[in-house]
């Protein structure tokens, strides 16, 4: 399994040489589940490569990133990439872009969707739009890519601006890890939310994935 | 000689230099600074209009064009806008008892589904200090919402605002909604949001997508003054 940190996951995303036939290019947050699915499954021809995390936070520099990677992928002989990649905030633009380079990416409007299965998502609607979604990475990763990003860690007091329209944290778990629940649990009550759990696994991603296997 | 900073004392700066330092101060996002400094130019005789223009959404556009230019980050424009607002709270009551200059009428909301509203609220302070009246929806706005609140109000620009990929075609049930109706033609459709471009915004019939607060009142001003120009 490759060791890689969360930190550089978010900085520096993950490169790997061209091994396989089918290239993966995903989101540096997907990593762990995507290396997880390759060694449950034996998919020694998928190559995984993640641009860095923390493009989600500025969404609007995610469809070059991705067309960079894709354009290096083909350079690199894959037969086949897909993209890891949800809309993501970028408001078709993503969708876009993969059109125009030829590929194809995993449905959906973000990872929190295709994660809780995208038609079981889309089901629950606006009975769910005041909840805040994390996956297991966001969890780890709670305040480098929550608390800090709208500057809650030097200003408390503008968590009732930013969080006072959500009601519940709602925790889309992959696996089953006490100590992830209990930090997003925490992650909860430091926004003032309730708390749900609800486990996912893989979700839409295993059949995406499965599709190019 | 020290290297401390001697605390300024607003009631001691001219004018000029009052509303240079207010500038700031909303940059710094300093909400106490902000409401002494309002209460000290309304209590110099000044305007509150011009408090409004002059203080506080000159020293938001310096704000906006920052964030736009990557110098700014959102907290940054958070902290800006709860000052600003500290500012308004003060300066509303009192802009209507003075009869401030009015250039249209907003109708302004989130769309059903998005509860995100910290841009449209920004969007409407900015509005407001522009001289518009601004009529707040607020969230998670049906159609049926946004329809009566532009015939009760007498609206003559309508704001939608949406912050994800999934609520964001909703502008446009809006809009065709408006065009079933025959009203399209009456008003001024602006919308904004992270995921849209201008793009999206031609696809879906607006007239025109707004990057930002400050966008979105240049583009209120020159849209109202066309609009005035058409009908007079």
């Amino acid at each position: 399994m490759v060791k890689v940190s969360d930190d550089a996951l978010t900085e520096q995303g993950l490169d790997a040489p061209a091994t396989g036939r089918v290239l993966a290019l995903a989101c540096g947050a997907l990593v762990r589940e995507v290396l997880a699915l390759i060694e449950i499954n034996g998919w020694s021809h998928m190559t995984l490569r993640c641009l860095p995390a923390k493009l989600h936070l500025f969404p609007d520099q995610i469809p070059e990133a991705v067309r960079e990677g894709v354009r290096r992928g083909k350079a690199d002989g894959f037969d086949e990439i897909l993209v890891l990649y949800a809309d993501c905030g970028t408001g078709g633009y993503l969708d876009k872009v993969c059109e125009e380079e030829g590929v194809s990416r995993i449905e959906g409007p973000h990872c929190y969707s295709f994660f809780d299965g995208n038609d079981a998502f889309a089901a629950r609607g606006d009975d769910e739009m005041r909840c805040f979604y994390l996956t297991d990475f966001l969890v780890k990763q709670f305040d480098a890519f929550v608390w800090r990003p709208v500057g809650l860690d030097r200003h408390p007091d503008l968590l009732e601006m930013v969080f006072g329209n959500y009601e519940t944290l709602v925790y889309l778990a992959q696996t089953n890890d006490p100590a992830l629940d209990k930090k997003a649990e925490e992650a909860a009550a430091r926004l003032k939310l309730n708390y749900e759990r609800r486990f996912t696994g893989y979700g839409d991603m295993a059949t995406a994935l499965k599709g190019v296997a | 000689m020290s290297d401390e900073e001697e605390d300024i004392i607003l009631s001691e700066l001219s004018d000029d230099e009052l509303v240079l330092q207010m500038h700031d101060d909303l940059y710094d996002g300093l909400k106490d600074e902000i409401t002494e400094g309002v209460n000290i130019l309304l209590g110099r005789g000044w305007m509150p209009y011009d408090v409004l223009t002059k203080a506080l959404v000159e020293g938001m556009r310096i704000v906006g064009i920052d964030f736009r230019d990557g110098i700014l980050f959102v907290p940054e424009v958070l902290l800006a806008a709860n000052a600003m607002k500290a500012g308004m709270s003060i300066l509303k009551p009192l802009l209507a008892e003075t009869g401030a200059p009015r250039l249209g009428k907003m109708v302004i909301g989130t769309v059903k589904g998005d509860i995100h509203d910290i841009g449209k609220n920004l969007v409407g302070m900015m509005m407001e200090g522009a001289g518009f009246e601004v009529v707040d929806l607020g969230i998670n706005n049906a159609v049926e919402s946004y329809i009566e609140a532009l015939e009760k109000e007498d609206a003559t620009i309508l704001g939608m605002s949406a912050l994800l990929t999934t609520t964001m075609p909703y502008m446009k049930v809006v809009i065709d909604t408006l065009v079933e109706k025959g009203m399209r033609d009456d008003y001024i459709v602006l919308v904004g949001g992270a995921p849209l471009n201008e793009e999206f915004g031609k696809a879906i019939g607006a007239d025109a997508y707004c990057r930002d607060a400050a966008v979105a009142v240049e583009t209120a001003k020159e849209w109202s003054a066309r609009k005035h120009n058409q009908t007079a």
